[in-house]
C-alpha cells in the first residue's frame, strides 16, 4: 500500500544543502557526490552569493507576465545554484516577494503583523517589514504546473525514494516527449525496483504521444492496465482521434475497455465505502444522543450546538498551539469532551431537570438553549467560519491498489466513529455508571429503590452524551465549517438516525446510521443528492408509520408501560 | 392580526402626517437604512456589508454630509428570515421614514421585500450578484448580473484554457437554477455537445461530496479539458474543495470556478485546497490601485482590525452610496422621485481605477475580473474584460426573456417591456 499526499501546492521542500547540490547535477552519478560535497563547503559562500544568480532573481521579481517569470524561474532552474531548488520552492509555494521601495526579491515568512524577509540566495536575514511593504510574485496554474515540472525534473536524483518517485510520477503525467531520454538513462542507474517500474511507466505514458505508430501501439500495451486519470484521458483522445490509423485507434480503445472494465468494479466498492463513510459520521453525530434520548426521552435540541462547540474547542487547541497542527486532534478530543460534557451537565441542571417528563416543554426549552448557544458562539468568535486546519496526516488518499484510493481522513473518520461506539459500549456494559444508567433507563422506580441515586444518573449520562457530541464536533470540524450554524445542519440527521434505530438502543443507532449512508450513496448517482434525501425521508416516514419504535425497539418494562 | 390593524393604523397616521408637513421635511438629518442580517444564518456574509455602510456614513459626515445635513444610519436586523426582511423593511420606509435603504444579500430576501419598496416607493440598492430576470422601478443593482459575473468567467475559461467539457455544480435554489440555464444555452450556442456539459445541484449545506467528486472525477478523464463552473452556495463550500483535494484533483486538472467565494469566505477556511481554482468577480481585495489601497485602510482604520478583508460586494455598496450621494447631490432632494430620475446616467469611480455608471435598467457598468486562489487567502488576477460591461436585466440567452428590455427613462418607464409585441408588463415579473 502506498501514501499518496494530497497534491498540495506546499509541497514538501526541504531547504538543506546536501539535496539541493546533488539534485542539481542532473547528469552527475552518485559516486561525483562526495568529491561535489566538498567542492561545495570550500566554495559554498562564493557560489551562494553568485551574480548571475543575482541578476536572474532580478528578472524574476521585475518580470511583469507569467511568460516572463516563467523564462526566469527556468534559468533559475538551469543555474546550478545550491539554492535554485529551494527557491523554486518558494515561488511555487508563494514566498517569494519584492519589497515596494527597491524591488528586491526577498523570501517572506509571516511573522505577527507583517513579514520576517530574508534574502533567497544567501539566506541572509534581513529583518521585518510591514504587510504592505512587499508584493508577492504571482503565480497561475500554467506557471504552477510548469514550476513543477522544473522542481520534479531537479529532484530525479533527490536522496529521498518518495519524493525521487514523485518526480518521475510528475514528468510521467505532464512532461514531454524529450524527458524520455533523461528517464532511460536514469532507469539504468536506478537500484530500486518500483522506482524502476514508475521510470518505465513514465516512459510508457510519454510515448503514448509518438510519432511512430509502432512505438504509440508498444506503448498502448505497456499501459493498458494503468489506472491514472492521465493515462484515461490520453488513451480516450488516442481512440477518438481520426487523423491516427486505424491500428493506433483500435489498441487504445481495446486498452480503455480493459481499463472500465476494471474501473467499474471498483466504483461499487467506492460506492459502499463512500456509504459507510457518510454512516459513521451520522453515527458519530447521532450516539451521543441516542444516550440522552434514552434517558427519559429528552428531546434534546441543543445536541447539534455541543457538537458544534467540540468544533470550536478543535479551533481554540490549534489557535493556542499553532506549531503542533499534527497533535492539534489527540489534543482536540478530550478537551472537547470535557467542553461540551460541561455545557451539557450544565444544561441538564440549570434547564432540564426541571422539565422531565414535559416533552414539549423541554423540546422548547433546548431549542432556546440552542439559539442561545449559537449567538454566543457568534459574539465571542464573530459570525464567520473559522479556519481549522487539516494535520498533514489527514489529508490525501491512501491508494489499496491503483485505480481504487480510499481518502484518508474518511478513513480515519469511520475508524473513529467505530472506536467511539466500542468505548461507549464498554462504558455502558462494565462500568457502575452504565449499570445505574440502564437500570435507570429500564425501570426508573425500580432502580431508585434499589438505592441508585437517579438524579445524578440522570446528570452524568446528559453529561456522557453530550461529550460525546463534542467528540463528534473534532471529527467533524475536518469534514464541513467550524461556524455557528454547524450544529444545525446534523441536528435532523441524528434525530432521524436515533429514532429509524430505536430509541435509546446504541446498535440500533449504529446499524441505522451505516445503514441510512449506504442507501443514500447507492441512491445518490441514480436520482441527484437532492432526491435522494428526500427519498430517505419519505422511506423513514413509511417506516416508523409501520415500526413506531424504530429497527430495534426497547424491550422490557418501561418499553411495555 | 392586531399587530397588523396597529401598522395599519401607524401607516395612516404616518402619511397624515407627512402629507400635512409636505414633503419639504424640516429635518437636521437624513435618515439612511441598513437592511442587513445581523443574526441567523446570513450573519456570516452580511455584518461585513452593515459595517461598511457604517463606515461610508461616518465618511461622509465628515465630509459634510449630503444637501447640508448629516446621514443618521438606521440599521434593522432581519434576522436571516424572509418574511421578516419584509417586516423590516417596512418599519424603515414608514416608522423611520428613511430615505433609501441598502440592504439585503439572498435573492429570496430581495423579492421579500419588493412588494414593499414598490408600495411605498423606496429606494433600495442591492449590492450582491444575482441572477438576473428582474428590474424593478425602485431597486438599483449594484452587484453583478449574470452577464458581468459568470458569461464571461465562461469566456474565459473556453478561450484560455481550451475546456471542452463542463460541470455545472450548484446549490439547488433560484440563483444557480437560473444562471446554469443562462450558462447551459449559451455553451450550446457556442457548439458544446449536451454530452459534454454535466448538471448537479446538492442540497443546501452539502457537505458529504464524495460521490459527486468521483463522478466529476470520471467525467473529467475523457480526454478533453474539463472545468467545473460552481454556483454552489457558501457553507457547502469548504468539504466541496477539502474533497477535491482529498481525491487528488488539482486546479491544474479540473480547475473549478466559483462565484460566490470571495476573500471573506476564505478567511474562514485553510486555503490549502484551494489554491489555483478560480472565483470572478468585479472586484478583488489585491487589486493594485490607489482608491483600493485607500478604501483598504480606512476599512481597517474603521473596523480596527487589519487583518479583516474586503471584497465585492463590499465595493458594491461603495458604488451605491457615492451614486446616490451624487444623485441626491445632482437632484437637490431626498424625495425617491427625484432621485430615481437623477441616479440614471450618474457615474462614480470604482475601486479597481475605472467608473461605474448607473444604466438606465438600473444595473451598471462593471469591469470582470478573473482570479486565481492564493494560499494567503487573497487572489492573483489572472484575466480582466479589457472594458466595461453593462449589466444585462433580462438574459439574452433565455428563451423566456430575451426579448425582454428594461428602460426607466421616458417614454418607455418599464422593467420589462417586450420588444416583440410592444407591451410593458409592468411591475409584474412574469
Amino acid at each position: 500500500m502506498e501514501r499518496r499526499p494530497a497534491r498540495r501546492p506546499a509541497a514538501d521542500i526541504g531547504r538543506h544543502g546536501v539535496t539541493f547540490f546533488r539534485s542539481r547535477r542532473r547528469k552527475g552519478g552518485r559516486a561525483r557526490l562526495v568529491t561535489g560535497f566538498l567542492a561545495f563547503l570550500a566554495f559554498a559562500h562564493a557560489a551562494l552569493a553568485s551574480p548571475e544568480f543575482a541578476e536572474t532573481l532580478e528578472r524574476l521579481g521585475a518580470a511583469k507576465s507569467y511568460e516572463d517569470r516563467l523564462l526566469a524561474a527556468r534559468r533559475l532552474a538551469e543555474s546550478g545554484h545550491p539554492n535554485a531548488l529551494a527557491v523554486l520552492g518558494d515561488l511555487l509555494e508563494g514566498r517569494l516577494y519584492t519589497t515596494r521601495t527597491d524591488g528586491r526579491v526577498v523570501v517572506a515568512e509571516t511573522a505577527g503583523e507583517g513579514y520576517a524577509i530574508r534574502d533567497p540566495a544567501t539566506g541572509e536575514d534581513l529583518g521585518r517589514v510591514g504587510r504592505r511593504d512587499v508584493t508577492r510574485i504571482g503565480l497561475n496554474n500554467q506557471l504552477r504546473s510548469s514550476l513543477r515540472m522544473l522542481i520534479a525534473k531537479l529532484r530525479l536524483e533527490d536522496d529521498n525514494k518518495s519524493r525521487r518517485l514523485a518526480a518521475i510520477e510528475e514528468i510521467g503525467r505532464s512532461g514531454d516527449a524529450e524527458m524520455i531520454d533523461v528517464l532511460a538513462e536514469l532507469a539504468g542507474r536506478e537500484h530500486d525496483d518500483k522506482i524502476k517500474k514508475a521510470i518505465e511507466t513514465a516512459i510508457a505514458v510519454l510515448r503514448l504521444d509518438a510519432e511512430d505508430a509502432e512505438t504509440r501501439i508498444a506503448a498502448i500495451e505497456a499501459v493498458s492496465g494503468n489506472m491514472s486519470a492521465h493515462v484515461r484521458a490520453k488513451l480516450t483522445r488516442l481512440a477518438g482521434d481520426d487523423s491516427l490509423d486505424a491500428e493506433t485507434r483500435e489498441a487504445a480503445a481495446r486498452a480503455l475497455e480493459r481499463i472500465e472494465a476494471k474501473a467499474e468494479r471498483y466504483e461499487l466498492l467506492s460506492t459502499m465505502f463512500f456509504g459507510l463513510s457518510l454512516g459513521s459520521v451520522l453515527v458519530l453525530a447521532a450516539i451521543g444522543l441516542s444516550v440522552t434520548f434514552g434517558i427519559k426521552g429528552v428531546i434534546n435540541m441543543a445536541h447539534g450546538e455541543l457538537i458544534m462547540l467540540g468544533a470550536y474547542t478543535t479551533y481554540v487547541v490549534q489557535q493556542a498551539f499553532p506549531s503542533a497542527i499534527d497533535y492539534s486532534l489527540p489534543i482536540a478530543i478530550p478537551a472537547a469532551f470535557v467542553v461540551s460534557g460541561l455545557v451539557g451537565i450544565a444544561i441538564e441542571r440549570g434547564i432540564v431537570r426541571f422539565l422531565y417528563g414535559r416533552p414539549l416543554e423541554t423540546l422548547l426549552a433546548t431549542f432556546g438553549v440552542s439559539l442561545i448557544l449559537q449567538q454566543t458562539v457568534r459574539t465571542v468568535f464573530s459570525p464567520l467560519n473559522r479556519s481549522v486546519t487539516t494535520p498533514s496526516w489527514m489529508s490525501g488518499s491512501i491508494e489499496i491498489v491503483p485505480g481504487f484510493a480510499l481518502t484518508l481522513n474518511r478513513l480515519y473518520i469511520l475508524a473513529f466513529s467505530l472506536v467511539v461506539f466500542a468505548l461507549l459500549l464498554l462504558v455502558l456494559r462494565y462500568t457502575r455508571l452504565g449499570l445505574e444508567m440502564r437500570a435507570v433507563t429500564q425501570n426508573r422506580a425500580m432502580a431508585k429503590a434499589m438505592g441508585i441515586r437517579s438524579d445524578r444518573v440522570d446528570m452524568l449520562a446528559f453529561g456522557l452524551g453530550a461529550g460525546i457530541a463534542g467528540v463528534a464536533g473534532v471529527a467533524l470540524s475536518q469534514l464541513t465549517n467550524v461556524g455557528p450554524n454547524l450544529g444545525q445542519a446534523y441536528i435532523v440527521d441524528s434525530f432521524m438516525v436515533v429514532v429509524f434505530g430505536g430509541v435509546g438502543n446504541l446498535w440500533g443507532t449504529l446499524v441505522s446510521g451505516l445503514g441510512l449512508g449506504v442507501v443514500s450513496k447507492l441512491l445518490e448517482p441514480e436520482v441527484g443528492a437532492v432526491l435522494a434525501k428526500i427519498l430517505v425521508l419519505v422511506f423513514l416516514i413509511l417506516f416508523i408509520q409501520k415500526r413506531p419504535s424504530g429497527l430495534f425497539p426497547q424491550k422490557g418494562r418501561a418499553a411495555e408501560g | 392580526m392586531i399587530k397588523n390593524e396597529k401598522l395599519k393604523l401607524i401607516a395612516a397616521v404616518a402619511a397624515l402626517v407627512s402629507a400635512a408637513a409636505g414633503s419639504a421635511q424640516a429635518q437636521d438629518t437624513i435618515k439612511v437604512g441598513i437592511l442587513h442580517s445581523l443574526s441567523g444564518t446570513m450573519a456570516i456574509s452580511e455584518t461585513t456589508l452593515k459595517d461598511t455602510m457604517l463606515m461610508l456614513i461616518e465618511e461622509q459626515n465628515k465630509k459634510g454630509g449630503v444637501l447640508g445635513k448629516k446621514l443618521e444610519p438606521v440599521v434593522v436586523d432581519p434576522a436571516s428570515d424572509w418574511p421578516l426582511f419584509a417586516e423590516k423593511a417596512r418599519e424603515l420606509l414608514e416608522v423611520e421614514k428613511v430615505a433609501v435603504v441598502f440592504g439585503c444579500w439572498t435573492s429570496v430576501s430581495r423579492k421579500s421585500v419588493l412588494p414593499v419598496f414598490e408600495e411605498l416607493n423606496g429606494l433600495l440598492f442591492y449590492p450582491v450578484q444575482y441572477e438576473g430576470e428582474e428590474s424593478s422601478k425602485n431597486v438599483f443593482y449594484t452587484g453583478a448580473a449574470p452577464n458581468q459575473q459568470a458569461i464571461p468567467a465562461v469566456d474565459y475559461l473556453m478561450n484560455e484554457l481550451g475546456v471542452e467539457r463542463w460541470v455545472l455544480a450548484g446549490t439547488d435554489y433560484v440563483y444557480p437554477r437560473t444562471t446554469n440555464r443562462i450558462l447551459e444555452t449559451y455553451l450550446k450556442s457556442k457548439g458544446v455537445a449536451d454530452s459534454d456539459i454535466m448538471i448537479n445541484y446538492t442540497p443546501f449545506g452539502h457537505s458529504d461530496w464524495q460521490s459527486i467528486i468521483a463522478e466529476i472525477k470520471r467525467f473529467g478523464s475523457a480526454g478533453k479539458k474539463t472545468a467545473v463552473v460552481s454556483t454552489i452556495n457558501g457553507d457547502a463550500n469548504v468539504p466541496f474543495y477539502k474533497e477535491l483535494a482529498n481525491q487528488g484533483i488539482s486546479a491544474e486538472d479540473i480547475p473549478v470556478v466559483a462565484f460566490s467565494v470571495g476573500e471573506e469566505e476564505l478567511s474562514g477556511i485553510d486555503t490549502g485546497p484551494l489554491v489555483g481554482h478560480l472565483a470572478a468577480w468585479n472586484y478583488f481585495m489585491s487589486l493594485p490601485t490607489e482608491e483600493n489601497d485607500e478604501f483598504i485602510e480606512k476599512w481597517h482604520a474603521f473596523i480596527g482590525d487589519s487583518k479583516r478583508v474586503t471584497n465585492d460586494p463590499m465595493e458594491a455598496h461603495y458604488i451605491g452610496f457615492n451614486m446616490w450621494v451624487k444623485a441626491v447631490e445632482k437632484a437637490g432632494t431626498t424625495d425617491p422621485a427625484a432621485v430615481q430620475e437623477a441616479i440614471i446616467g450618474v457615474a462614480v469611480p470604482n475601486l479597481s481605477g475605472g467608473i461605474a455608471t448607473m444604466m438606465p435598467n438600473h444595473h451598471i457598468t462593471k469591469p470582470v475580473f478573473i482570479g486565481e486562489i492564493q494560499e494567503d487567502g487573497q487572489f492573483e488576477i489572472v484575466w480582466e474584460t479589457p472594458g466595461t460591461v453593462v449589466g444585462d436585466a433580462w438574459s439574452d440567452y433565455l428563451p423566456s426573456s430575451k426579448d425582454i428590455m428594461a428602460d426607466w427613462t421616458p417614454p418607455l418607464m418599464c422593467g420589462n417591456y417586450n420588444v416583440k409585441t410592444g407591451q410593458c408588463s409592468g411591475q409584474k415579473y412574469e
